[in-house]
């Protein structure tokens, strides 16, 4: 497989705080790649980073062999580099249509009028909000919320997709649903990385994963392996287990 | 049917039409009110076009309507009419863009307190020009436009504010400022140059501040900073739009007819008191109705729709 | 002319510092955008105006009424007009935003009762007016009166704020409300006292400044625009950084007065204002975020 994305060497620092250390990772084109780690360990920082909403202080970020690290956001996600955030964010006093537009009609191809409205209907679809396009995102549960704003990432047609807990807070039956729609997306094609601690659903979706602690990569590698490593057990257990 | 563009551009043209003729039927106070209310409602929907939906409060109207009034004092007698109005046009549109591009990556704040204190900025600025350069506080504007013109230059100047307004409202370019306004950083991670488009609506607002300032600029025969940079003027287009209503492109307007029978009745009757009432109307629109009488129009429909649910979810 | 460029550049930039750092509190601690701000300092003006004029009173000893009155005054500001604000605000952006429409109208309210009560002219009293001679140069002696009073009341709040219980409950608000209401502190309380007490600074000012300076009802914005500029050049909720940020601007405006042209002295602030804001809007003292 071919590299989707390559990390290399980055840096970010807030003030005095080391959020992420030289971290040096590979995303395959087609893969699903787990960003796993404690609480606090950097990787939403890591996120923030590939989609530019923070500028590294050191090292590279290369998409597709061009270097995006530091570029602005919008210009990150029109390159087909699509997020969704770890407390969801919606645009509450727009209907569910206008939402997924959002992530339409701005991106490389936009769409506008009725074709990004019958595009916005069938990534609705997708997610399970089948015939939900007037309620007000405002009015949705968060589990829709969550749904939404992955249709309205998908409108974008990313080739890499960004999931920061995604999963969380999920009932047993929208788990098991959700993990079969991120994997329906990467039989499409869409490269994703998603930061999770649902471990069940790791296990079943992501081939490979990449570790953190305090700011450091501390395991990359497959997903059986490195949850064997005696390092990730005691980053997550503490010392005294390993 | 009520909604394609033909019938709304169409009404409009109408409308506008009609209001052509106000200056045969009134005499000279009422088109001096007619002048008042067209102004204002120019000032505040152009205000409302950039603050409605980035939410940005921009304190700084009359800044741009006073570069448009001084373009005119200084060149009105020097070249022709439209060639002023351009050359107006052209300094509002700098400025905005210079105030646009250094404030509008700021936080919202920042951007209040900016424009806040930009017109008296501008204000010392061409006082010191006046006095040290030219020597002179003031200037006399001796142009042959009467009052008729005026209104209808304003009218006209109206009717493409709201057409242009409208197309936006349509647009890619309204769609990305509305997702702007609620959630700016969804809006950058969907591929909007949030930069360019708040630079661009504001330039686009402030063209508009900048042609009222010149077209009403020879109603005064004496000008000077204090008259063309007076800070007032930015306060009651912001609380007229405010009453009205800033979500909707017709809003700001049901807060101009009202305000402006109001302040021109305060300021015949209670001369000492108008700062004073100004702050009381103000408050009362604040906390009583934070939507406008547009929202809270809308709100109510939505009430009776849906029959005894709560205001509060319809919004 | 230089040693009174620095003298007269201390002692406004005295006034700015004491000025500001009101309204760090208020904006710092409370979230509460005052633009009213700059209309208490000039009531507190009027105030003393009136009481030296008609009472008989001198400045400095009204102040024992006319600070605690800001206090109150402002307390009750904060409960009856905020309060609604903060609870109906969904978010800290949502919050600034009306509380900028809210203080906008304050504004007009308390200007417009100031002209009813003492229209828009130029008002000044003479107190203390003699010349003192001082380092070769001469100077009001109310304005180094004025100076000793803003370093004392400055160095007060200072002291207040990074020694006592209280003070540090208030820094810890500023810094994060959540975490400080996770810790027992009582945020909507810090908020109001905050409040109240930046409101008492501002009527300080008020009365030092009625000094020694001419004043009207219409100059309060002058007062909150300098003091938003000192207070974003210093850092937002920084004291420090506004008793620094504050002389800086006092120092600058007097050097452009004496030696470029006392008109472009404002023209001058907002330069430097707009340089900070492009530069480093986390304040000159601030770490850029």
């Amino acid at each position: 497989m071919s590299t989707l994305l390559q990390v290399s060497g980055v840096t970010k620092r807030f003030g005095g705080l080391t959020a992420v250390r030289e971290a040096s990772f590979v995303v395959k084109a087609g893969e699903i790649l787990g960003l796993l780690g404690p609480n606090g360990s950097g990787k939403t920082t890591m996120m923030n980073l590939i989609s530019g909403n923070l500028r590294p202080d050191a090292g590279g970020i290369a998409f597709e062999n061009t270097e995006i690290a530091g570029r602005r956001p919008h210009l990150i996600a029109r390159d087909g580099v699509a997020r969704t955030f770890q407390l969801v964010r919606v645009v509450g006093e727009m209907n569910a249509r206008e939402n997924v537009m959002a992530g339409l009609a701005f991106r490389k191809s936009p769409l506008w009028g009725s074709a990004a409205e019958d595009e916005a209907d069938r990534l609705l679809e997708r997610v399970g909000l089948a015939g939900r396009a007037q309620t007000p995102a405002a009015d949705m549960t968060y589990i829709d919320q969550k749904r939404l704003e992955l249709a309205r990432a998908l409108g974008l047609k990313p080739r890499l997709l960004l999931l920061d807990e995604w999963l969380a807070g999920l009932n047993q039956t929208e788990l098991e649903g959700g993990v079969s729609l991120i994997r329906s997306l990467g039989e499409d094609g869409v490269t994703v990385i998603m930061v999770e601690h649902v471990m069940a659903a790791i296990r079943s979706l992501c081939g490979r994963c990449v570790v953190m602690n305090a700011g450091a990569i501390i395991a990359e590698g497959s997903t059986g392996d490195v949850m064997a490593d005696p390092a990730v057990v005691s980053a997550y257990l503490g010392d005294e287990h390993a | 049917m009520k909604n394609s563009p033909a019938f709304v551009i169409g009404a409009g043209a109408i409308l506008f039409a009609a209001l052509a003729f106000v200056p045969f039927y009134v005499d000279g106070y009422g088109l001096a009110l007619a002048i008042g209310i067209a102004s204002y409602t120019i000032l505040a929907t152009a205000w409302a076009l950039f603050s409605g939906p980035t939410r940005y409060i921009s304190l700084a109207t009359v800044a741009f309507f006073g570069v448009g009034a001084y373009t005119v004092a200084v060149l009105g007698e020097v070249l022709p009419w439209p060639l002023v109005m351009l050359v107006a046009a052209i300094n509002g549109m700098l400025l905005a863009l210079v105030v646009g591009l250094s404030t509008l990556r700021l936080a919202g704040i920042y951007f209040v307190i900016f424009t806040f204190g930009l017109t008296e900025l501008i204000k010392q600025l061409v006082t010191w020009y006046e006095v040290k350069i030219t020597r002179t506080v003031g200037r006399y504007v001796f142009l042959d436009i009467d009052q008729q013109t005026i209104y209808w230059q304003l009218l006209a100047l109206a009717a493409i504010l709201f057409l242009v307004g409208y197309l936006i409202g349509r647009s890619r370019l309204g769609f990305a400022l509305r997702i702007i306004g609620g959630d700016e950083t969804v809006a950058r991670h969907v591929g909007i140059d949030t930069t360019h488009a708040k630079v661009a609506l504001f330039v686009l607002s402030a063209l508009f501040m900048t042609l009222t300032g010149a077209i009403m600029a020879p109603r005064w025969t004496y000008i000077d900073p204090a008259i063309a940079f007076n800070p007032q003027v930015s306060f009651q287009a912001v609380i007229m739009a405010l009453l009205g209503g800033v979500q909707r492109l017709w809003g700001p307007v049901l807060g101009v007819i009202p305000m402006t029978l109001l302040f021109e009745y305060l300021n015949a009757n209670f001369p000492n008191y108008f700062i004073l009432i100004l702050g009381i109307v103000f408050m009362l629109i604040v906390y009583l109705l934070p939507q406008g009488v547009a929202g809270a129009v809308s709100s109510l429909r939505a009430w009776s729709r849906r029959d005894g649910k709560s205001v509060e979810e319809a919004r | 002319m230089l040693t009174n460029a620095i003298l007269s550049g201390l002692t406004m930039g005295g006034m700015y510092a004491l000025v500001a750092m009101g309204l760090t509190l208020q904006y710092g601690v409370s979230r509460i955008m005052n633009l009213a701000y700059g209309e208490f300092v000039i009531a507190a003006s009027f105030v003393a105006f009136l009481l030296f004029t008609s009472g008989g009173l001198s400045p400095l000893v009204s102040l024992l009424i006319i600070v605690p009155a800001g206090f109150a005054v402002s307390y009750l500001v904060y409960g009856i007009l905020l309060t609604p604000l903060v609870r109906r605000a969904r978010s800290r952006e949502a919050l600034e935003a009306d509380s900028i429409l809210s203080t906008f109208g304050l504004l007009f309210i308390v200007q417009g009762l100031m002209l009813v009560f003492f229209g828009g002219n130029y008002t000044s009293y003479s107190y203390f007016n003699t010349p003192v001679q001082i380092l070769g140069t001469t100077i009001a002696a109310n304005r180094l009166v004025v100076l000793g009073f803003a370093v004392l009341f400055g160095a007060a709040c200072y002291f207040f704020l990074m020694r006592t219980r209280t003070g540090v409950a208030l820094r810890a608000v500023a810094v994060d409300p959540i975490a400080a209401g996770l810790v027992a502190v009582d945020v909507r309380w810090a908020a109001a006292l905050a409040f109240a007490l930046g409101g008492a600074i501002a009527v300080t000012g008020g009365v030092l400044v009625s000094m020694f300076l001419t004043f009207n009802a219409n100059i309060g914005v002058v007062f909150t625009m300098k003091a938003l500029i000192v207070v974003i050049m210093g850092g937002v909720g920084n004291v420090a950084g506004a008793l620094a940020a504050g002389i800086i601007l006092g120092l600058v405006e007097s050097f452009v007065a004496t030696f470029v042209d006392p008109g472009l002295t404002i023209a001058v602030t907002y330069a430097v204002f707009l340089a900070v804001l492009l530069v480093r809007p986390g304040g000159l003292f601030g770490t850029a975020k």
